[in-house]
């Protein structure tokens, strides 16, 4: 069965099934190999027992590129995207903030302001848009360039220069290395509007809006924007997951579950196989990793077997977690005064300014908590009420920013109550409706998902840790100093969120040095 | 580790020497050497000089970089550390070694000393302690500084093993080159290996520094039957070109040091193709040295006998009398024992081939005035001094 083996790919999360999908495409004979018992990796459902369960630690994201869905036939595999969503975020007194993606549909917001948030988000989608080359392509090395770097480089230049115009461009090239805080500041002048955008820029990093480069992570999300709209992960029947599990079988790759691997094989700098868990080895000349990358080199393949350099800067790759995952189990339907059943639908936002995110963030630079965290709640069971049993609902939370060291058993429960508490003052009865909960940690995450320090994007999506310097120069291309050995997971170029991009950018980068 | 108390009130440290060599010291030429006072010439130079050729020297050489490697990779994590295959040094056994950045290019060369299966000791010239911290991860070994905690001696010279008999070191005779074993001398006990920098017979002593002074003491007890001299930098330079010794960060930049791409070298650049074993399993800098040794070699750090009696200055290299520039001297010597102006010279290789006809433009004063004139360059394959004693077990007599 394993005989002829051109391509082990170990770890089965989006985007290894996405570069198995292209690897298989391109007629090469793929092994895949997950850990856990389902593929899909943080985009697999969760199953809370007694009924209940959700369609992955991923709750809300944006459709996957249209042109990996057409080249993988997604959608004859029963990919939907879920239903578009708002988000609202919740005032104290009721009056609820709710803006699609372009433009403030509550009209508690002067009109002058909501034409700035219209024009604001205007003007930074067309930023992401021509910012798009570089995300769909390897990151083009600045010393040994070859054509297509080159051709890349020209092409983000004149996106830059004559897509934008000379205004917009130097706009851009003032504010791509700059703070989201002081950018909205500039702009927009609603406390609770500019937090809602503030956090979009930081969700998933240790970063407060304060911090620089949150201008580039807010323009990588809108570049999922330009996808599609925002939309919940609800239904497992048609995920991201479901769907490429079955192209990847329909093209012909072999999927492993339960099969953890131990270790990369190497002899000589050279990949030689893989070993599982169960002291099984495979010899394979090829093997993708998307595993993050800190793991795959410093564990899978080990510091002895890199030169010693590259292995120290591995370990220096920053990336702690700082979202922990709730999961309640509800007996009925939560009451939020102030919205109605369709608003319930959206992602309901507690960060009533970018000051409380910024502070909720500084906690956590100390291993602490803050006691007023900011919170993300979503209802799949408002989509989709098959993930409960009959008249109950799922409730999924991220909680920020809960630092990575935070992890003993007082600590969790201060953290439930308290994430409850705050949660109570926005919908009075939740307490009363609790069936059961699920603290995920970011540790959780990370023994679970097998993500490194339980980051969501396998390394922060820092400016120096991004494009040709993600997950490190080195192995920014996708290929590593280990010859045979790829990387494609969150941890490359262009990041984390569901978007396919890394698994797409390592397959194409993998067949080119291999033609 | 000792823990360095105060230490800042001196500019330089002092050895557990010091207070020898000050009271041997006419001259008061001192320099550093790694933050310690140290001479550069005691007496006289030639004196100094034709005791290591002639008769016996003791240069203090405690400020070397020591670090002591134990744990149970200590083999694993020194194999990957260095170019050369370890595998086959055994306890008792030193071994010269250098080692690379992922680049191929030097950081730094040294000796290693295997004392048991799970203990050794580097020297090098350069403080490694970061490097050696980086390359640890994921080895079970433990790296600790011991430049200070330990003191040594080189006791160099065709004598040398005679004066060691006879200050009450039992055994010498059996130390085979690069060899190592503990002595006792009384109730002290001290170390010594048959290795050194000076390319004669010559023996490394290492001990506690409270020990220094009384060891220091005992060798120079010894004088009324041979001719024992304490030497300073000066004349090692000397002595160490002779033997065709390079010396990393002097004759070349190490890879640490340098900013400029380009400006830092391989081993295969500075002439220690032989110290790189590319088939013995990953280490750092393998993939590199393996790509670079595909190309024509760039450049080679070559001995160079120039000559006339002109002394040689930091000067170019030419290909051809007033030629082409092809290279530029490194380092310099003249050499009392061979009657011969000596240097290393970085030459610049065309096609992986050294340029046939070697010169330089010497400028010298005569009289206070100044006068050029060009020197034709043989390129040596040997060191230029190689005496037979200096591997002959047991030592001269």
């Amino acid at each position: 069965m394993t005989k002829g083996i051109d391509v082990i790919v170990i770890g089965c999360g989006h985007n290894g099934l996405v570069c198995a999908g292209y690897l298989a495409k391109a007629g090469l004979n793929v092994h895949c190999f997950e850990a856990n018992n389902s593929v899909g990796g943080m985009t697999a459902p969760y199953d809370l027992g007694d009924g209940y369960e959700t369609a992955g630690l991923a709750t809300v994201g944006y459709p996957l590129r249209s042109s990996i869905v057409r080249d993988l036939n997604l959608r004859e595999h029963g990919y939907q995207p879920g239903p578009a969503i708002d988000t609202i975020s919740l005032a104290d007194n009721g009056d609820h903030l709710v803006i699609s993606e372009k433009e403030v549909l509550s009209n508690n917001i002067p009109e002058d302001e909501a034409n700035r948030f219209k024009q604001l988000k205007a003007d930074y989608r067309e930023y992401a848009k021509k910012l798009e080359p570089i995300f769909c392509n390897k990151p083009p090395r600045l010393k040994n360039m070859d054509w297509s770097d080159k051709f890349l480089l020209g092409k983000l230049g004149w996106n830059a220069r004559f897509g934008l115009g000379r205004e917009s461009m130097y706009e851009l090239l003032r504010v791509a290395g700059s703070n989201i805080y002081d950018v909205l500041n500039d702009s927009l002048s609603n406390e609770q509007l500019k937090a809602a955008i503030a956090w979009d820029a930081v969700l998933g990093s240790a970063m407060g809006p304060r911090s620089p480069g949150t201008v580039m992570t807010w323009l990588q999300r809108l570049g999922g924007e330009l996808n599609g709209p925002l939309h919940q992960y609800c239904d497992v029947s048609t995920s991201v997951s479901t769907a490429l599990l079955k192209a990847a079988d329909s093209l012909g790759v072999t999927v492993h579950l339960n099969a953890e691997v131990k270790r990369i094989l190497t002899q000589d700098s050279k990949v030689a196989g893989i070993e599982l868990a169960n002291g099984e080895a495979l010899q394979a000349k090829t093997v993708v990793s998307n595993v993050d990358p800190r793991t795959t080199l410093l564990r899978l393949v080990g510091a002895p077997s890199l030169d010693a350099m590259f292995a120290h800067r591995v370990s220096q790759i920053r990336g702690q977690g700082v979202v922990a995952k709730m999961y309640f189990a509800l007996r009925g339907q939560p009451e939020f005064p102030g919205l109605n059943d369709s608003q319930l639908k959206g992602k309901l936002l507690i960060a009533p300014t970018m000051q409380y995110i910024e502070r909720a963030y500084n906690h956590s630079k100390y291993g602490e908590c803050s006691e007023a965290p900011v919170i993300e709640v979503t209802l799949p069971t408002t989509h989709n009420p098959g993930l409960a049993p009959p008249g109950a609902n799922m409730m999924a939370v991220n909680v920020a920013f809960v630092p990575y060291r935070f992890a003993g058993e007082p600590e969790r429960e201060a953290l439930v109550k308290k994430t409850i508490a705050k949660i109570s003052e926005f919908c009075p009865k939740l307490e009363s409706l609790i069936v059961k909960h699920r603290l995920l940690t970011p540790k959780d995450i990370e023994q679970r998902y097998h993500a490194v320090q339980g980051h969501w994007h396998h390394g922060e999506l820092t400016l120096h840790q991004s494009f040709m310097m993600r997950p490190l120069y080195g192995a920014a291309q996708y290929d590593t100093p280990v010859h045979g050995l790829f990387l494609c997971g969150a941890g490359c170029h262009p990041g984390g969120n569901v978007t396919g991009l890394p698994g797409y950018n390592a397959a194409k980068r993998l067949l080119k040095t291999r033609s | 580790m000792r823990i360095l108390k105060d230490h800042f009130r001196q500019a330089l440290s002092r050895t557990p020497f010091h207070d020898r060599l000050r009271e041997r010291s006419a001259t008061e030429e001192w320099m550093s050497w790694n933050g310690y006072k140290v001479p550069r010439i005691l007496d006289k130079l030639s004196r100094e000089y034709f005791a290591v050729r002639s008769g016996c020297s003791v240069l203090d050489m405690t400020p070397m970089e020591k670090y002591q490697v134990t744990g149970p990779d200590s083999r694993l994590f020194l194999n990957r550390l260095v170019t050369r295959n370890i595998e086959k040094l055994r306890p008792g056994r030193v071994t010269y070694v250098a080692w690379c950045d992922d680049d191929g290019k030097i950081i730094d060369d040294g000796t290693l000393f295997q004392f048991s299966d799970d203990q050794y000791r580097l020297c090098s010239q350069h403080h490694q302690l970061d490097w050696l911290l980086i390359s640890a991860s994921g080895f079970d070994v433990d790296v600790q500084v011991e430049t200070h905690d330990v003191a040594a001696l080189a006791v160099q010279g065709p004598t040398s093993y005679a004066v060691l008999t006879a200050t009450g070191f039992s055994g010498v005779e059996k130390l085979k080159p690069f060899d190592v074993a503990d002595f006792l001398l009384g109730e002290i006990k001290v170390s010594i290996s048959r290795t050194g920098y000076t390319g004669d017979l010559g023996y490394e002593l290492w001990m506690d520094p409270k020990d220094g002074a009384e060891i220091w003491d005992a060798i120079f007890g010894v004088t009324h039957l041979y001719d024992v001299q304490p030497m300073g930098l000066t004349a090692l330079e000397m002595v160490r070109i002779e033997a065709g010794f390079i010396m990393p960060g002097f004759d070349f930049n190490t890879a640490e040091s340098t900013i400029r791409d380009g400006y830092s070298r391989s081993p295969y650049e500075v002439g220690l193709d032989w110290l790189v074993d590319l088939n013995k399993g990953h280490f750092t800098g393998q993939a590199a040295l393996a790509a670079e040794k595909q190309r024509p070699l760039k450049r080679k750090l070559e001995k160079l006998v120039v000559e006339g009696n002109k002394p040689v200055g930091e000067s170019f290299i030419y290909n051809g009398k007033k030629g082409k520039r092809c290279g530029e001297v490194k380092c310099t010597t003249w050499s009392p024992i061979l009657k011969a102006n000596l240097a290393l010279a970085e030459i610049e290789y065309t096609n992986g081939k050294r340029p046939s006809d070697l010169w330089t433009q010497i400028d010298y004063k005569r009289e206070l005035k100044w006068h050029t004139t060009w020197a034709k360059c043989h390129a040596q394959s040997k060191p230029f001094y190689q005496p037979k004693h200096r591997n002959e077990t047991p030592g001269l007599e």
